[in-house]
């Protein structure tokens, strides 16, 4: 019997769909290149089963995903996960959250920023630093945006680069992506 | 759809410009960005969300993000996949109440106003409702996919262009 998991948490629950996800024995070739099917890799989660109903999306998707979050130079990869957790948030994605916090985490060797998260979000008050990043995630995050000239501002004055800005705006909306599959086509649950 | 990048574009980005050059070192991104709305907006295997409604969504999605720019591209698209009146109304930004619409569009149309504006509160009964008005599995996910890619297309535009505003 598995519990749905409604409050955010770094233990990473299992993520369980709304949807029957494709069975991979009845995949046809187009889906199984987009979940990248080989003969030596055949493990593949119940999300991208779910996500290989519109293999033209997931096979652009998942390479634009990884070349955001874990593309060389520019923002660093911690700061990523903390513009990752901003937008699941305020989307209230669950299993993003815990994912990416869970990662902030071990990056960073410390869990006081993601503590601070989880208890008041987004009204969590942080060191200067991440205060700036995480903020603005949130805001690019509404609908519409509600960031603004004024937290880029605050962002050079902190001494982010034009490339690690642009980094954030990305990690910041390509959750906006994934946190509308995650937390809309399935649930973190605890087995 | 090739030849031009969409989000730079509209962003505004000058050629030469600071930012333009931190945007190249993205420049695969943005690529991929580009072929991620060819495949949402002009699939080749469509199922059961047609271009034209494809298009009417995201012309209705780029309005509650308060971007002009990206709306009127996404009408553009619409005229060239053939728009109804039904599709002009969704894309216009009518209420649910008042929309002329057979009970499928309907729940799709207030489905991505649910992944747009309240992606929080969405839970098991929004794809319940989905079902209910007779959308396939498969048709769920491409229309999950269509919302969330427009809503990420949406932020790095704004983004951008607070980045060139500030630079």
């Amino acid at each position: 019997m598995s519990v749905p998991v409604h409050e955010f948490t770094v233990e990473v629950p299992r993520w369980a769909p709304y949807v029957t996800p494709v069975a991979l024995e009845d995949a046809t070739p187009e889906q199984l290149d987009a979940l990248q099917i080989t003969p030596s890799n055949k493990k593949v989660s119940a999300y991208v089963l779910t996500l290989a109903h519109d293999p033209e999306s997931l096979k652009v998707r998942s390479p634009l995903f990884n070349a955001i979050m874990y593309g060389k130079g520019g923002l660093s990869s911690a700061e990523r996960e903390l513009g990752a957790v901003g937008a699941s948030i305020v989307n209230r994605c669950v299993y993003c959250a815990a994912v990416h916090a869970s990662r902030f985490n071990q990056l960073t060797k410390r869990t006081d920023v993601i503590e601070a998260i989880f208890a008041d979000g987004v009204d969590a008050e942080l060191e200067e630093h991440q205060q700036a990043i995480f903020d603005f995630a949130v805001r690019l995050s509404r609908t519409p945006s509600e960031a603004t000239p004024t937290d880029i501002a605050a962002l050079r004055d902190l001494g982010l680069s034009k490339l690690e800005i642009l980094d954030l705006i990305l990690s910041a909306s390509i959750f906006g992506w994934a946190n509308r599959l995650m937390h809309t086509l399935g649930e973190p649950v605890r087995d | 759809m090739s030849g031009t990048n969409l989000i730079e574009s509209l962003a505004g980005l000058k050629a030469g410009s600071q930012l333009a050059d931190a945007v190249s070192e993205r420049s695969g991104i943005m690529e991929m960005s580009q072929a991620s709305h060819d495949a949402v907006l002009l699939p080749r295997e469509p199922g059961g969300l047609s271009h034209a409604e494809r298009a009417a969504l995201a012309v209705r999605m780029a309005r509650w993000n308060g971007d002009s720019g990206l709306a009127a591209h996404y009408r553009e698209l619409l005229g060239q996949a053939g728009e109804t009146s039904v599709l002009a109304a969704v894309a216009s930004g009518a209420a649910l109440e008042v929309l002329d619409a057979d009970a499928r569009l309907i729940a799709i149309t207030r489905h991505v106003d649910i992944l747009t504006k309240t992606v929080k509160d969405a839970t098991r009964a929004d794809i319940e409702a989905l079902k209910a008005a007779g959308l396939a599995e498969p048709d769920i996910v491409r229309l999950a996919e269509l919302a969330a890619f427009v809503n990420y297309q949406v932020r790095v535009i704004a983004g951008l262009r607070l980045l060139e505003e500030v630079l």
